[in-house]
């Protein structure tokens, strides 16, 4: 059987869509498809991809318009009557062809104050947690970094905020770190001032794409959001410390 | 100094060294946090006692010298067992999460060839766990991280090394890296055979790097084919299927439902191994009078006895052997819940790529190329190579694993090793004066790599050549060899080379993947050879290398293991070096736990 990929092809300055028939068979997913035509027709076609298991997050695209991991998504779950259009993520610069400087995403993360143990639980130097108040975090740190919640977050990808708002992404691992069972730094602060979880206004698109399905609104942000509500924004503490 | 690679191996040996003072420049081929690392799936191996008290670094030990069929390098077992626990809990005080015993300690679980359950681990992710905890401790220690580089040659200063020259695919613009010690960390090669769990870096790049500056492999006879692979659909063929699942109890089965790992089980693990499965079922489920079901020997027989049913007609529609882990649920209540919270990744990968629920179908699964035993030769405690300032840690340096690497032993063989090469490179970067810089030696190496753009569109395609390559390297020197066949894949690979000395490419620098894959090709090439000569060079069986006109392992055999380096005249030699003698107190305690 024979469909046609319609890939962006082009560098920060041009491009253009270029259709590429090709052959595919069963079981076969969009990435083998463009694996298929930079051997056969187009060497130089720039795309980034590791383990091809949706394990490491490189291949992140926008495949038909909706963003996704090109291995992890089976041609038989797309209609192939069509062209399918494959195109690179749209909220960070693009390098080349499929290929974006995420440079930006690996910024934001050396900024935000790592993790911090409280002192060992046991004489040996280690720790007694409990496995249900690790399954909170573990959730969290299922993230496989392939930036589809930053790509797709209406306040990166349309308005451009990079400068005030760290995206879906940050603040999950913002809240990897302040529910870690064991650490005692506090970053509430940089949330509200740096980080700008206020900005997101709950849309929910970050976790409906979420390859990993990490439920990344409900169970990361909004106890973020209202943990800098109650420190920042609770009237009764604002009234105290006006009298202090 | 500089650190090549940015894998478990290569981001440890960086935080040491930066910990020792050292400046530290890390060179990453892919992204930060993206290395092959990443799929790790069941955990690492650390006699921690947390599940068992009985287990202990000595019994670890003898496990792994055992699985190693004892051509190991003693050494790094002993090291490597008495220091993983360390490792381990290092890791929990950088932010890992593991998974918990019932009294708040690290969980561990049960894994081929291990004795008492062993590793440390996060369901099914533990790589994941494992370099995220890395990478976020890492970017905090000042190491100067350069991420999508390719390094095309090792450099000189007479004998000693001076660091790497290389580009980077962004711009495709070259760099040299004075460096007073290198550390290579770069991974296995699986990329060299056409069933592979490995990503695409898997290239080989470090074995390759270091052979051409001078240094010594070994063991690249050693490949591991990891039993259990996807089979279907063709396009993730070779996918990994962890070893966890029959830790948790999964069964192997044939056509006519038969559990055939029963039917062979090695003289040397039979006082070890449950003869029913009712036996079998009581260890996976905690019972410390019992003894392991036979899924869980060690990773080399158990792909043969899979091998041998798909050989004899009694395999799977699509070519493999069933992996039941669904039929817990005659045993336990709850079992599709039990199972998504246990092995949440392979449920994952089976809905979305196969369209099976493995909670209530049978996995198909087959042999996959997954690790490669053999690699640079280090020394035992300090990682140095045989060339003065290159060290290597990680898979791509050898002598931990001898003839077969037991599940679990490479995640703590990074930490071990990793910590290892950073601490030695950087006393070694401290204690020797500054290198200089052959400029010849860098512009040989730049108009070598980019002779490609040269020849342009009208010669060979280096993703063609690479495809002919893995097929035959998997049809040839795969899991069962035989002498005819390996010279045959000795001329293959002649005809190869000299394909590949045509390769040409067009565009320009900026990300050209085919590019990239045309340097790839010269290190898959070198690395295929030297596994092809190491094997042809050891006429017996033993561990990962099988061959069925040498069908038994040879004690002769079992005294030395093959090195391979080049010769002065360009050909690749091979050598047989003493695998060194055990002092007696490590032999007591391998007879003590016989």
């Amino acid at each position: 059987m024979r469909a046609t990929f319609r890939i962006w092809r082009g560098d920060k300055e041009k491009g253009a869509f270029r259709d590429y028939p090709t052959e595919v068979s069963e079981g076969m997913v969009v990435l083998d498809a463009v694996h298929r035509v930079q051997a056969e027709q187009a060497s130089d076609l720039a795309v980034r991809w590791n383990c091809k298991a949706g394990k490491c997050g490189s291949c992140s695209a926008e495949i038909n318009g909706k963003p996704k991991l090109m291995c992890m998504t089976r041609l038989d779950s797309i209609d192939l009557s069509q062209p399918v259009t494959v195109e690179p993520i749209k909220a960070f610069p693009l390098i080349r062809d499929l290929v974006t400087d995420v440079s930006w995403n690996y910024r934001v993360k050396k900024a935000i104050k790592p993790f911090k143990p409280r002192p060992p639980d046991a004489p040996d130097g280690t720790w007694r947690m409990d496995q249900r108040e690790v399954d909170r975090v573990q959730e969290f740190r299922k993230c496989i970094e392939c930036f589809l919640c930053q790509d797709v977050c209406h306040i990166l990808r349309d308005h451009h905020l990079h400068d005030e708002f760290t995206g879906p992404r940050f603040l999950l691992y913002n809240a990897a770190l302040e529910m870690h069972p064991l650490d005692t730094e506090d970053r509430l602060k940089d949330l509200k001032d740096r980080d700008g979880v206020g900005y997101c206004n709950i849309t929910r698109c970050c976790t409906k794409v979420c390859p990993e399905h990490i439920t990344i609104t409900e169970n990361a942000i909004i106890p973020l959001k209202e943990r800098v509500v109650d420190r920042f924004y609770d009237p009764i503490t604002r009234l105290l410390r006006v009298f202090r | 100094m500089l650190v090549i690679g940015a894998g478990g191996a290569g981001l440890r040996a960086a935080i040491e060294a930066s910990a020792a003072g050292v400046k530290v420049g890390l060179l990453c081929k892919s992204l930060l946090g993206k290395a092959h690392t990443v799929m790790a799936e069941g955990g690492m191996a650390a006699a921690l006692a947390n599940v068992d008290d009985r287990d202990s670094w000595k019994v670890h030990f003898a496990d792994t010298m055992r699985g190693g069929q004892y051509v190991n390098n003693w050494r790094m077992a002993e090291l490597h067992a008495k220091e993983a626990p360390d490792r381990v809990r290092e890791l929990e005080a950088w932010g890992a999460l593991f998974d918990r015993t019932a009294d708040g300690r690290i969980l561990q679980r049960n894994f081929g060839g291990h004795k008492y359950p062993r590793l440390a681990h996060v369901g099914d992710r533990t790589g994941l766990e494992m370099i995220r905890t890395l990478q976020d401790h890492g970017i905090h220690r000042g190491l100067d991280v350069h991420m999508e580089f390719t390094v095309v040659a090792l450099l000189h200063d007479g004998p000693r090394i001076a660091g790497a020259f290389g580009y980077d695919r962004e711009r495709g613009r070259f760099r040299i890296f004075k460096a007073k010690a290198t550390v290579l960390a770069t991974g296995g090669l699986g990329r060299a055979y056409r069933i592979t769990s490995n990503s695409w870096e898997g290239t080989g790049d470090g074995h390759a790097l270091a052979y051409r500056a001078g240094a010594e492999l070994i063991d690249m006879e050693f490949i591991q084919f990891h039993p259990t692979g996807m089979v279907w659909p063709p396009s993730v063929q070779g996918i990994l299927v962890t070893e966890g699942v029959r830790g948790e109890g999964g069964v192997l089965r044939n056509s006519e439902g038969r559990r055939f790992m029963f039917d062979d089980i090695p003289e040397n693990y039979r006082s070890q191994t449950a003869d029913n499965p009712e036996e079998g079922w009581r260890y996976t489920q905690g019972d410390k009078n019992a003894r392991r079901p036979p899924e869980l020997l060690t990773r080399d027989h158990v792909a043969r006895c899979i091998m041998r049913e798909i050989k004899a007609g009694r395999g799977s529609p699509h070519g493999g052997v069933f992996l039941d882990i669904a039929w817990i649920k005659e045993r336990i209540s709850n079992a599709p819940e039990h199972i998504r919270k246990k092995l949440p990744s392979m449920y994952h990968q089976f809905k979305e790529l196969a369209g099976i629920d493995i909670t209530a179908t049978p996995m198909e699964v087959g042999p996959t190329t997954h690790y490669v035993m053999g690699g640079i030769r280090v020394d035992s405690d300090t990682q140095m190579s045989t060339l003065p300032g290159l060290f290597a840690a990680g898979e791509c340096a050898a002598g931990i694993n001898g003839a077969n690497r037991l599940g679990g032993n490479s995640l703590s063989d990074l930490l071990v090793f990793g910590k290892r090469a950073g601490e030695y490179a950087a006393a070694f970067a401290k204690s020797n004066g500054t290198v200089n810089v052959d400029e010849r030696e860098v512009e040989t190496a730049a108009a070598r790599s980019l002779e490609p753009f040269e020849r342009g569109n009208a010669t060979e395609n280096p993703f063609k050549v690479q495809h002919d390559l893995q097929d035959m390297m998997q049809d040839l020197v795969g899991i069962v060899r035989v002498e005819d066949e390996m010279q045959r894949a000795l001329t293959g690979l002649d005809g190869l080379n000299r394909r590949a000395a045509v390769v040409g490419v067009t565009g320009h620098r900026e990300y050209n993947t085919g590019w990239h894959a045309a340097q790839d090709l010269g290190n898959l090439l070198l690395v295929s050879e030297a596994i092809t000569r190491s094997a042809i060079e050891r006429k017996e069986s033993r561990g990962g290398h099988f061959r069925s006109d040498f069908p038994d392992k040879d004690p002769a055999f079992g005294t030395f293991n093959i090195v391979v380096r080049g010769g002065s005249d360009g050909t690749m030699q091979v050598s047989r070096a003493s695998v060194p003698p055990m002092p007696a107190e490590l032999k007591q305690v391998i007879e003590e736990n016989k």
